[in-house]
């Protein structure tokens, strides 16, 4: 395991990035796509193995999450300040979880990261020349697994447990089409074409997420215990 | 990771708008907006279309400003995020369209605040210049220059003590507040200096009497705008800053327009 981290352009200010000791790893994906049954199973796992884990996820800061949702409602946000209230929320939970986290040493299991933030935007029009540099001091993960899964399996996941589509994950913002169907279809396909031109851009590993999930369990499991070495305790 | 030449968008290329863009920038305590406002109250009187726009007066982050810098959640990156937020804000619901609808433009604090200020308190400036990319350079932007030592005297003289944030205390400079605000304050005035060559902002010295400041400011403003392109096409019957005019008034001013 290497000692240290580096962020993707500029440091944080007030962050000596080389004694960050921590493991990142980062599930990506859509809404639907399993990301948080593998968090849970893997941070029960980690920590059997006698891990630390610190969870993290978008929206949960405690600065901006209520003014984000509250936002959402009410219509004001335009792809911009949409972008960036995320990247306020993004970065708080950066400095303030995620860094302590791994400083300590502990493994930073993170329920989507800016990938997720840069595709929603890209998908809206926002320009990458603009994106890119906004999220640029965002520490470099160790690994980043995105969960591949197809449009049809993402949207029979999400009406089985949610019985409806959401809003947002359905694009309907963006006017695509009248039906929610359609719309959230339209959305999923432009989602994934566009996390698709991240992969190489960020050395995304693409996991495939149509396969139950126990086999994806075990596949991650594979590619974590590369990634940690001999360092368990059992 | 990523080639520098594709990174910042520069509106500085773009098209001319209709309108025109003028700031005020300076420490608190510099009169800046005392001078805006002297400013914009002499446009409106003489008839122009003429818009004003303050820095963190955006409701959509009124609520996370407060709550971050009363409980210090605020790291530098996100207390620059969050102003960011603000700006963009207004500078497309207001700012932008004000500009396209041919309105004169007068902001007190423009992006070059968070280049001073959060520079001061350590975040990148390539990353701010980056983050503010969708932004116009002002056609003319004052610098209202104050010693460190007057602006604290200033402030001191009417509340006591600078606060939490303007004095830079979460930067751990000092545990004196007045010895962290000389320190942190001359960061930021060190950084509006070099905004000054870099930009062209126009210094003013803001030690001097309001009269002589406001008398530079309208040579400037005459000088760099042709305030006759701008007359406002919306009679004023009532006029917010003074409480409603007499009709009288009203024809006074039409005859006076013409004299600057």
């Amino acid at each position: 395991m290497v000692i240290g981290k580096r962020s993707y352009q500029h440091g944080l200010p007030g962050v000596d990035l080389e004694e960050l000791a921590g493991t990142l790893i980062v599930i990506e994906g859509p809404d639907g796509s399993g990301r948080s049954s593998q968090i849970w199973l893997l941070s029960r796992w980690l920590e059997e193995r006698g891990f630390a884990v610190e969870q993290m996820g978008l929206k949960r800061s405690k600065l901006v999450a209520n003014e984000l949702e509250q936002a959402k409602q009410g219509n004001v946000l335009s792809p911009r300040t949409m972008a960036l209230f995320y990247a306020t929320d993004f970065y708080d939970q950066l400095e303030n979880r995620i860094v302590p986290a791994l400083r300590a040493g502990m493994v930073v299991l993170a329920d989507r990261y800016i990938y997720t933030l840069l595709v929603r935007d890209m998908v809206r029009g926002a320009r990458i020349e603009w994106l890119e540099p906004l999220y640029s001091m965002a520490i470099i993960p160790d690994a980043v697994f995105l969960l591949d899964t197809s449009p049809q399996n993402i949207l029979e996941r999400t009406l089985g447990s949610r019985g409806n589509l959401d809003y947002w994950e359905s694009g309907m913002d963006l006017g695509i089409a009248r039906e929610w169907y359609d719309s959230f279809m339209e959305y999923q396909r432009r989602t994934r074409e566009k996390f698709g031109e991240l992969v190489a851009r960020y050395e995304l590993q693409p996991v495939d997420g149509n396969r139950s999930i126990g086999e994806i369990h075990e596949d991650l499991k594979t590619r974590i215990v590369d990634l940690l070495g001999a360092s368990t305790a059992v | 990771m990523i080639e520098p030449a594709l990174r910042t968008e520069s509106p500085r290329t773009e098209s001319p708008l209709p309108g025109r863009l003028i700031a005020v920038e300076g420490v608190d305590g510099s009169g800046k907006s005392t001078q805006i406002d002297l400013l914009y109250k002499w446009l409106r009187s003489h008839g122009r279309k003429v818009f004003f726009s303050e820095w963190n007066s955006s409701e959509l982050v009124v609520e996370a400003t407060r709550k971050g810098k009363r409980r210090m959640l605020l790291t530098p990156t996100t207390f620059s995020l969050i102003h960011a937020t603000d700006f963009a804000d207004r500078y497309e619901r207001q700012i932008l369209p004000m500009l396209k609808a041919g309105y004169i433009v007068l902001c007190d604090r423009y992006i070059f605040t968070s280049f001073a200020r959060d520079r001061a308190r350590g975040c990148n400036t390539e990353w701010l210049r980056e983050v503010y990319g969708f932004a116009r350079v002002p056609d003319v932007t004052f610098y209202f220059h104050l010693p460190v030592e007057m602006a604290l005297d200033r402030l001191t003289r009417s509340r006591q003590q600078p606060n939490w944030f303007e004095a830079g205390m979460d930067l751990g400079l000092s545990i004196d507040i007045m010895e962290s605000f000389r320190m942190f304050q001359g960061r930021v005035t060190d950084n509006y200096m070099q905004l000054v060559e870099e930009y062209g902002l126009v210094k003013l010295d803001a030690t001097a009497p309001i009269t002589e400041q406001q008398r530079r400011v309208r040579e400037d403003i005459v000088r760099a705008i042709d305030l006759e392109q701008f007359p406002s096409r919306i009679e004023h019957v009532v006029h917010a800053d003074y409480g409603a005019a007499p009709a009288v008034f009203e024809e006074d001013w039409r005859d006076a327009e013409g004299e600057w």
